[in-house]
């Protein structure tokens, strides 16, 4: 038994960690296994029900109350699919490749702490399977070895669509892991430190959301880049590659590829939660009231926080199309890259001016803010503009031979106003069915 | 210096496992099974620095050379495609001599290197500050000039690749999706430009509504003796259809007379 250290100085929650027994780890291991289990099952049929709503049709609703069953039906069926196995395939890195994508991303879920000090069984711990002191490495590591399940598996499938998805994972991963890690370095700047706990730990005067937006923006866009979730689903962007890296596989192994996807989901959602968003803290007007970041309650929040953003997720699927490839690697290099290495060297700046002269005022820092835009601003102005490059107007193409082309000021007509939703056994008068574009105008 | 249990026996493991990951790099025939081997060795040094207490350099190791250079590795074998073997013919004289003599230098060298150190006791001085802290300070501080001499060395060796590259090529102008869709609705239809399907000129999507032909008038075809026969009435007069029934074949005829070298693609 080490002494602890007090609590709320940077390691005590290591030290808290460290004295659990054997029993309690294990348990610990075996809640955060079958949460994200569960996590997974219910994300899914979140996903559809979301996705279906924004689509104008109900989703799954027949399994189950409210259709919840329906992913746990799903994953049944799909393990009682015939495995199959291409013959050009390359056996043991076809067979390695989804184990390889699926236990880094339950491993990565281990630094992430759930809550504060409890009290289990009369053992005094963290809400928390790990917490090494340099916590958030063990995320990037665990995302970089993932990605080596994709990468392989389309390699090993030896088919040519599977293999442009492995290819572009692969060059997908190189680009948005650095803009995740030099979104991250901001946070650590702050917190002094690389332990999730002790970043928890530092947020509690105020959230990095607020401190540090532009790393938080940054970390949001390469989070999706990096969980291959649409619209950067470009690995297995099924309308150009099938189905991508997952093309040849079926049955379980299959269901290992998409219960990556969702823990992956989870994991950084969590970890978005932890770095920006306080933990487990509660949010502002629940946080005045006293005892409410204690006990079991902060678990709460902090799922809670973590659906935020696996809802922005679902919704980000839902709205935007696919991004083309020179787009999507356009957007980390040239953009994405170069704004957080820039924003570091000011957050690294305000820090040594911090350090030097002691605590410098929110109004000091707000003024040189303030100068600082306008001096841009001004510059931006004196700035030769751009010549334009046409009058603005596009010439109407001609006809060609007899067949026309729709006028450039083409009319769409508008959208039907939407209904009630009434799915089965519907009570209102179905006023739609018939001659929608009539009643139009009515 | 004395190893605590869990070292050795994380040692005795780790070990076994990265040799046989150098060993399988070696003489694996496959390019990609290769690369895999020395990701095996790389994760296992990895996990052997975490067992020297120096979980940052281990986490580092990962994340910087299984994560992304491995990965760059494994995309350029990738490309190089599954059957490529290596080529026998070689291209440089003498090349296999000054490897092989090379090689056998680094490895005296190395051997001698090692065999120097075992005799000698290790300093078991603690590293000032944290694990993160001791390492920043040695390579901000005491080792920066050889650092900021690498990183220019690096990048340096970055830009001249991309120089070769891109070196002798014009620089052409982007083509913009703009341009390319004004240029194809501009330019011959027959050549490029693909006709707009069935539907693009619908204003409602009922079937009650007739489809138009490309020449706005509605399509005969379209029109249903079940669905809104007033509907059906009123358009029948419209397109000048006498009996309904008709429509079928005589609008038909008609067309083909009319536009005989569009119909093709439309009915």
């Amino acid at each position: 038994m080490n002494p602890l250290p007090p609590p709320g100085t940077p390691g005590y929650t290591q030290a808290l960690l460290a004295n659990d027994p054997l029993w309690l780890t294990i348990v610990k291991v075996v809640v955060v296994f079958a949460l994200l289990l569960v996590m997974t099952l219910f994300m899914i049929w979140l996903e559809r029900r979301v996705v279906g709503r924004m689509q104008q049709r109900p989703g799954p609703n027949w399994n189950g109350p409210f259709g919840l069953l329906q992913s746990l039906a799903d994953g049944l069926k799909l393990a009682f699919k015939e495995d199959i196995r291409p013959v050009l395939a390359d056996k043991a890195v076809f067979f390695l490749a989804p184990v390889i994508s699926t236990i880094p991303a339950f491993v990565a879920f281990a630094v992430i702490p759930l809550g504060p000090e409890v009290s289990i069984f009369g053992h005094h711990t963290a809400l928390q399977v790990a917490d090494l002191p340099v916590g958030i490495l063990v995320v990037l590591a665990c995302s970089s070895v993932g990605v080596y399940g994709i990468v392989l598996s389309g390699w090993a499938s030896g088919s040519p669509y599977p293999l442009l998805g492995s290819l572009r994972s692969a060059a997908q991963v190189i680009s948005y892991e650095l803009a995740l890690g030099l979104s991250i370095i901001g946070v650590v700047l702050y917190a002094g430190s690389l332990s999730t706990a002790d970043i928890v730990a530092a947020q509690q005067s105020g959230w990095y959301i607020w401190l540090l937006p532009v790393s938080f923006i940054v970390f949001a866009i390469s989070m999706v880049g990096e969980t291959n979730r649409a619209p950067f689903d470009l690995p297995e962007a099924e309308s150009e590659l099938v189905g991508g890296f997952h093309t040849e596989y079926s049955s379980l192994k299959f269901a290992l590829f998409f219960l990556a996807e969702y823990v992956n989901m989870v994991t950084l959602s969590a970890v978005a939660t932890t770095l920006f968003l306080g933990g487990w803290m509660a949010p502002w007007p629940l946080s005045l009231i006293p005892g409410v970041n204690s006990g079991w309650l902060p678990v709460v929040w902090f799922i809670s926080k973590m659906f935020v953003f696996l809802f922005v997720y679902i919704w980000l699927r839902g709205t935007l199309p696919r991004q083309r490839y020179d787009q999507f690697m356009r957007l980390g290099w040239k953009i994405l890259i170069p704004v957080s290495l820039v924003w570091i060297v000011a957050v690294a700046t305000l820090r040594v001016l911090r350090n030097q002269y002691g605590t410098i005022s929110a109004p000091v820092v707000l003024m040189v803010g303030a100068v600082v835009l306008v001096v841009a601003i001004v510059v931006a102005l004196m700035l030769p503009d751009r010549a334009a490059e046409d009058d603005g107007t596009v010439a109407e193409p001609p006809v060609v031979g007899t067949y026309p082309v729709p006028p450039l000021d083409l009319t769409v007509p508008a959208s039907p106003p939407r209904r009630r939703r009434s799915v089965a056994g519907s009570t209102a008068p179905e006023t739609a069915a018939v001659g929608s574009g009539q009643k139009e105008d009515a | 210096m004395t190893t605590s249990i869990g070292e050795a026996v994380g040692f005795w493991i780790l070990g076994p496992v990265a040799l046989a990951g150098g060993l399988g790099m070696v003489f694996s025939r496959n390019a990609v099974h290769s690369a895999l081997w020395l990701v095996l060795t790389m994760l296992s040094l990895g996990l052997i620095y975490m067992l020297q207490t120096a979980p940052f350099l281990g986490f580092t190791q990962i994340i910087v050379y299984t994560g992304a250079i491995m990965m760059l590795f494994v995309f350029v074998l990738m490309m190089v495609g599954r059957d490529a073997s290596d080529s026998v013919v070689e291209v440089l004289r003498g090349q296999r001599v000054a490897a092989a003599v090379l090689g056998i230098g680094l490895a005296g060298l190395m051997i001698g290197a090692v065999a120097q150190s075992v005799g000698v006791p290790l300093t078991t001085a603690a590293p000032t500050g944290s694990n993160v802290g001791g390492l920043g300070l040695l390579v901000f501080q005491r080792y920066l000039l050889a650092f900021e001499l690498t990183s220019a060395l690096i990048i340096t060796g970055a830009v001249g690749a991309m120089v070769y590259t891109f070196a002798g090529r014009a620089r052409s102008k982007a083509i913009t999706q703009k341009e390319r869709v004004a240029d194809r609705l501009r330019g011959p239809l027959e050549k490029y430009g693909s006709r707009s399907g069935p539907g693009v000129f619908a204003t409602a999507d009922s079937v009650a509504t007739p489809a138009l032909l490309p020449d706005g008038s509605v399509a005969p075809e379209s029109l249903s003796a079940i669905i809104e026969a007033t509907a059906r009435e009123r358009l029948g007069h419209a397109t000048g259809l006498s009996r309904p029934g008709d429509e079928h074949d005589t609008a038909a005829h008609s067309h083909h007379a009319e536009r005989g070298e569009i119909q093709g693609s439309q009915t």
